[in-house]
């Protein structure tokens, strides 16, 4: 019975199939690229993003961390915006410009960072919940509501305070207090995959529990997650200015948009600067990552596919 | 020769009973089942809707969702070992591989986002310990084996028409070349044309390798089309069972004549279709005695008290009423043939 299985042009035509089978699995992406493309809003918020991680990846070349960031420079503090120093100087006559190009990447890093940290975590947890449903689902989701009752922000200033203020503590704390959002957004629509023909008929090949979950129901439930990561990298990132602001994030000299706000504030009547040009980033940062949020949440809709 | 249980079946099932337990209330899905199956052979599973035909299906799979169904009683001695006995990891390993089982819908029972080479390798992946790479070749061999080009294997299901679909399915479940394939309505989702070919297809597939099949299906035509055995399923018993052509021609349970004299004759012009009257009994309060004798057009008071045993008829196959017990007097139409 091997023999009829064994066709020999089969076999010509499969040894090219994996090359073949690669790009038309692109294609789904691609598709979605195409979407997202059309979508003004969002490709301007890509547009900013972009240069944003260019700014925090080349941060060195366009100023150096020792000389120009962090070093004081008395004489010229609180001065306006000029040739010089394009967004003016700091307090300590620091260049204001180079302190937020150097910030972008505490930002970037502790936004996604701690949205990776609370997919993962959140993304397990809510995976877990809706597949086996009954006590496992009541014990984790009660758990999640408790954290939800806490106000995220007092969630994490609670942590950075028990825990100590730096950076990986601060992460933590953003991840955990947004573990919740996650573990709904994929309980939510693993309850909605796991009743599908598609699910009993894996059970009907042999497939384990894992293989499952992690093969059938994930790979399903994957655009809900994109688009609510993408607005939780936003949220991530104003939890760590705002954390920074009070006091309990990113610690002095180092560069952070928070903690600059919050050091400008009492020269706000004189120097205006100081506080706007750190405001404004965080707030066309913030823009810009809402935009491909809701951009992606509708290219990504298999709903609106023609 | 269903109670004999010898050694040579491939599958018996005997005295089967399932249970859905919602709230408080139990609906009795299949009781008492007995089904013998020899390598091979295929037998044709019919039932209305609500018969018991797909719990069935995923009793013997193991698969019947718990909560809210319950397995209450019987055996599945498949090759000699009883399925409900099995540790759950060696079950797994029993799925796909040696059973396998094909869904109504091919519309829905493909992942949307896995290649379909993707998804008949995964089968061969899980149970025959070969490399990606084997599991892959084997995987377009399949396709082109159900007539689909093996370039396709890198498409998405999005991407195929529903007959195709369907082949993909089957490719799926005779990846492992299993010794048993339960069919649950593989056509019922298919236009006419294709459900044709499919047919032909599984046909084909079946006697190449020596593959028993359940096909679970309310067509008696498709029955009649590939089935060498045939179990009509009513309240979750099997009513009349036997060789096909022997059931067919020699049909003795008045629910089985009903369900013939419902299909429409072309030769004869008839204005109404004949319909067996009445509704299937609710399965949440069967009725006592004979569970058909509502609807029966033969029944007596003696149907409703005492429950018939199965009958091994004259011709050869078995059914379950109490006129072939002689309790209860046959009118004249329906009078046995000597």
């Amino acid at each position: 019975m091997s023999q009829e299985m064994t066709l020999d042009p089969a076999q010509g035509q499969l040894d090219k199939s994996p090359a073949k089978g690669a790009p038309k699995k692109r294609s789904q992406w691609l598709e979605v690229w195409h979407r997202l493309k059309r979508d003004k809003m969002a490709m301007l918020g890509l547009l900013i993003i972009t240069l944003v991680v260019l700014a925090a990846i080349f941060a060195d070349v366009i100023a150096d961390y020792e000389t120009v960031v962090i070093a004081q420079n008395l004489s010229d503090r609180l001065q306006g915006p000029s040739a010089q120093y394009w967004l003016g100087t700091d307090e300590f006559g620091r260049d204001i410009f180079a302190r937020i190009i150097h910030g972008t990447r505490v930002s970037l890093m502790v936004g996604v960072l701690s949205v990776a940290i609370a997919i993962v975590m959140g993304g397990g947890l809510g995976a877990v919940a809706g597949y086996y449903g009954g006590k496992i689902d009541n014990v984790i989701m009660r758990v999640m509501d408790i954290f939800l009752a806490v106000p995220s922000i007092l969630l994490a200033i609670a942590i950075v305070s028990a825990l100590g203020a730096n950076l990986m503590n601060l992460m933590l704390a953003i991840a955990i207090s947004s573990v919740p959002t996650y573990a709904r957004v994929v309980r939510a629509s693993v309850l909605t995959i796991r009743d599908q023909e598609f699910i009993e008929a894996a059970r009907a090949i042999g497939a384990s529990d894992l293989r499952i979950i992690f093969r059938h129901i994930i790979p399903n439930c994957l655009s809900p997650v994109i688009v609510q990561g993408a607005l939780g990298v936003a949220g991530a990132i104003l939890s760590t200015a705002g954390l920074s602001f009070i006091g309990l994030g990113i610690q002095p000299p180092e560069p952070e948009w928070g903690a600059m706000l919050a050091g400008g504030r009492q020269y706000l009547r004189h120097a205006w600067h100081v506080t706007t040009f750190p405001g404004l980033t965080i707030m066309i940062t913030i823009l810009a990552l809402n935009l491909l949020g809701d951009g992606l949440r509708d290219a990504l809709d298999p709903r609106l596919k023609h | 020769m269903t109670e004999q249980a010898n050694t040579q079946d491939l599958l018996s099932i005997e005295d089967l009973s399932i249970v859905y337990e919602v709230d408080g209330e139990t609906t009795y899905a299949v009781n008492g089942l007995n089904i013998t199956l020899k390598r091979g052979e295929t037998l044709g599973l019919i039932g209305e809707t609500g018969a018991g035909k797909t719990t069935t299906a995923l009793g013997i799979m193991g698969l019947v969702p718990n909560p809210p169904g319950r397995v209450v009683s019987g055996k599945v001695v498949f090759d000699g070992e009883d399925l409900l006995q099995m540790p759950k990891e060696k079950m797994r390993g029993v799925r796909g591989n040696r059973i396998s089982m094909i869904f109504q819908d091919p519309m829905t029972s493909l992942n949307p986002v896995m290649t379909v080479g993707e998804q008949i390798a995964e089968v061969i992946l899980i149970h025959e310990g070969v490399s990606k790479k084997a599991s892959f070749q084997k995987a377009g061999e399949m396709l082109e084996m159900v007539g689909i080009p093996a370039v396709r294997a890198g498409d998405f299901p999005h991407q195929f028409s529903g007959g195709m679909k369907q082949r993909v399915v089957i490719a799926i479940a005779l990846a492992c070349n299993p010794d048993l394939l339960i069919a649950d309505e593989p056509t019922t989702a298919l236009d006419v044309t294709i459900q044709a070919q499919v047919l032909d297809l599984m046909k084909d597939l079946k006697s190449r390798y020596n593959t028993a099949m359940i096909l679970i299906t309310h067509d008696l035509g498709v029955v009649a089309q590939v089935c060498d055995k045939v179990a009509i399923m009513y309240a979750g018993e099997v009513v009349e069972s036997g060789d096909i052509r022997d059931v067919y021609e020699n049909t003795k349970h008045p629910y089985t004549r009903g369900l013939f004299g419902s299909i429409p004759d072309l030769d004869h012009s008839v204005g109404r279709l004949n319909p067996i009257k009445g509704m299937m009994p609710d399965p949440t309060d069967p009725p006592s005695g004979c569970k058909f004798h509502p609807r029966c057009p033969d029944a007596t008071a003696t149907c409703a008290a005492s429950e018939p045993a199965p009958v091994l008829t004259e011709t050869g196959h078995v059914a379950r009423c109490l006129m072939l017990q002689s309790m209860v007097e046959p009118t004249d139409v329906n009078r046995v043939q000597g």
